[in-house]
């Protein structure tokens, strides 16, 4: 079961000081486990909301809302792609992530499992992939 | 979370180092798996009263190690020699805090050369390097292999007992001898792979969580070996041949060739990851292994963005070095599939002409396959039909026989034209 996890904290939080030597080698400490565990396949660490905007679709129209997103309790700092036997299994994981209240308040790590062909194959019809396959000729000129 | 999914997630991730840090300490494998069971079941007992402790893993280390303890005070009582404690052999029991009971990676390598060891034959080596590095319950294995668990339970414990009645020590082996067990473990990791990606589509769902654990227990050996090319070459073989899954087969489960496949539908992720492990192999700049010659054949068409994108010239380079380390027909066979879109299918029959002669291939019906496609291209349909019919005599299925025999008729004919 391959899953993200994505590290959220409170806007206000952002931005609260950079992170010192000994934060970043427990983090690194930590993704090393994962790595050793065989379990992380990819991540990245995302800027803070300062550097990004919103697209907002309404029944009144778009909207663009530069950052930072300071209504926001979570806003997501980054995320890995891990590839574990069970949710269960990434929850042990995840209880085991360093965690610095002098960054904020709260962190929270929302893991979400990602949907494999297994889900597809049931929900998707025929005209869809026959569109798909559409697409992908045109994609690659095969 | 349910506190026994939640257990059994902690058995994944902890047992295999457990259990490896105490077959050090006591030699023997079965009674560490036994301490690090009864630790895990004293964890069900105790947590939901008192809490999960902060650090499941040193708990479970602790408790197990106590009831080491145990045994040995009850086999001491009995008179008995005590052989479970390697140290303390003047009658005084170690301490739990000692030092040389913390988790050592190389205790995890230990294990992994064992449950591999040449002693056992391929389909113990198999459960049991499941059941102990890869930290999978009986049942899962069980369910991954469609065979009853207690059949699997079964050549488990049979695994272990064949390995202490030829008095296999829980050690590293020889420094001369690793090579030789390294290849003997890579070879236990490839064969639990391809158990899962040669699966029928009908089982795919199940068998794919094999290669799964396969690539899973390869990144961890490539963390205990981090200068052995080879593992990082597997690894990345494994995860790119993984990437195509999802396109290998179509909706009634009949094999797709890479031609045909949705190259927008391999999983980009595992080929990220597996380019990024065959770079590490690269570095690591040794004669390169059949596992890093594999992959690096497996990432050029990973990296062609169409079919008719792919660099053929490459690939042919790369199956020459492997028909040199391998000195494998089937290799050969394969070199001349890519020499046919190099050069074209008269270069690519005559690489073939010398595998009709080859013993080894006498049985192998995709020889008499791929000539047909040979000589189909090259209008020699009468030849062609004559390969098919060889071909399907030796077919290892029903099926794979009558999509020869359909060939057949079609090359027939097309000679009749």
């Amino acid at each position: 079961m391959r899953v993200m996890v994505m590290t959220k904290g409170d806007a206000a939080d952002e931005g609260r000081g950079e992170p010192t030597t000994e934060m970043f080698e427990k983090m690194q400490a930590f993704n090393e486990q994962l790595v050793n565990a065989g379990i992380l396949l990819g991540g990245e660490g995302l800027k803070p909301s300062n550097a990004g905007a919103k697209v907002a679709f309404s029944s009144s129209g778009v909207s663009v809302f530069d950052g930072p997103f300071t209504e926001s309790k979570e806003v997501i700092a980054g995320y890995w792609i891990w590839e574990v036997s069970s949710l269960a299994e990434a929850v042990e994981w995840a209880k085991r992530c360093p965690f610095d209240s002098s960054y904020g308040d709260s962190q929270v790590l929302e893991i979400r499992p990602l949907f494999d062909m297994e889900d597809f194959a049931e929900t998707v019809d025929a005209e869809t992939l026959a569109r798909s396959e559409e697409l992908q000729s045109r994609a690659t000129g095969g | 979370m349910d506190l026994s999914e939640s257990v059994e997630a902690l058995w994944r991730i902890e047992s295999p180092q457990l259990i490896a840090t105490l077959a050090r300490r006591i030699g023997d494998l079965d009674i560490a798996e036994d301490l690090a069971s009864e630790a895990f079941v004293a964890a069900l007992e105790q947590w939901p009263v008192d809490g999960v402790p902060p650090r499941p893993g040193a708990w479970l280390t602790t408790t197990a190690w106590h009831k080491a303890i145990d045994r040995a005070r009850r086999e001491e009582t009995a008179r008995r020699k005590a052989p479970l404690l390697v140290a303390g052999q003047d009658g005084q029991l170690p301490d739990v805090t000692d030092a040389a009971l913390a988790p050592i990676p190389d205790d995890l390598l230990t294990m992994l050369f064992t449950t591999c060891h040449p002693v056992l034959a391929p389909e113990s080596r198999v459960a049991l390097t499941l059941r102990l590095f890869g930290g999978l319950t009986t049942d899962e294995i069980a369910r991954a292999f469609l065979a009853p668990s207690p059949t699997v339970g079964q050549r488990i414990s049979r695994a272990k007992r064949t390995l202490a009645e030829a008095r296999v020590p829980v050690e590293a082996p020889a420094a001369n001898d690793v090579p030789e067990r390294l290849r003997a473990v890579l070879e236990v990791l490839y064969l639990i792979f391809n158990e899962g990606y040669s699966a029928s589509s009908g089982e795919s769902i199940v068998r794919t969580d094999l290669a799964i654990e396969a690539m899973r227990m390869g990144r961890v050996l490539a963390g205990l070996l981090p200068t052995e090319p080879e593992v990082f070459g597997l690894v990345a073989l494994m995860e790119l041949q993984a990437s195509r899954f999802r396109t290998r087969a179509d909706a009634d489960g009949m094999p797709v060739q890479l031609e045909h496949q949705d190259r927008l539908n391999w999983d980009r992720t595992l080929i990220d990851h597996g380019l990024g492990m065959l770079d590490r192999a690269f570095d690591l700049t040794r004669p390169l292994g059949p596992y890093t010659l594999q992959a690096a054949i497996s990432a050029c068409h990973a990296r062609a963005t169409s079919f008719a994108d792919i660099d053929w010239v490459a690939i042919v380079a790369l199956y020459d070095a492997l028909a040199q380390v391998t000195g494998s027909p089937v290799v050969e066979l394969n070199r001349a599939v890519a020499i046919l879109h190099l050069d074209g299918p008269e270069a690519a029959l005559l690489v073939t002409e010398p595998l009709l002669e080859d013993r080894r291939l006498a049985g192998y019906h995709l020889l008499g396959a791929v000539r047909d496609d040979l000589l189909t291209r090259l209008g020699r349909h009468d030849q062609a039909a004559a390969e098919l019919e060889r071909a399907a005599d030796i077919a290892p299925t029903k099926q794979e026989r009558q999509l020869l025999l359909d060939r057949m008729v079609e090359a027939l004919e097309a000679a009749n034209h």
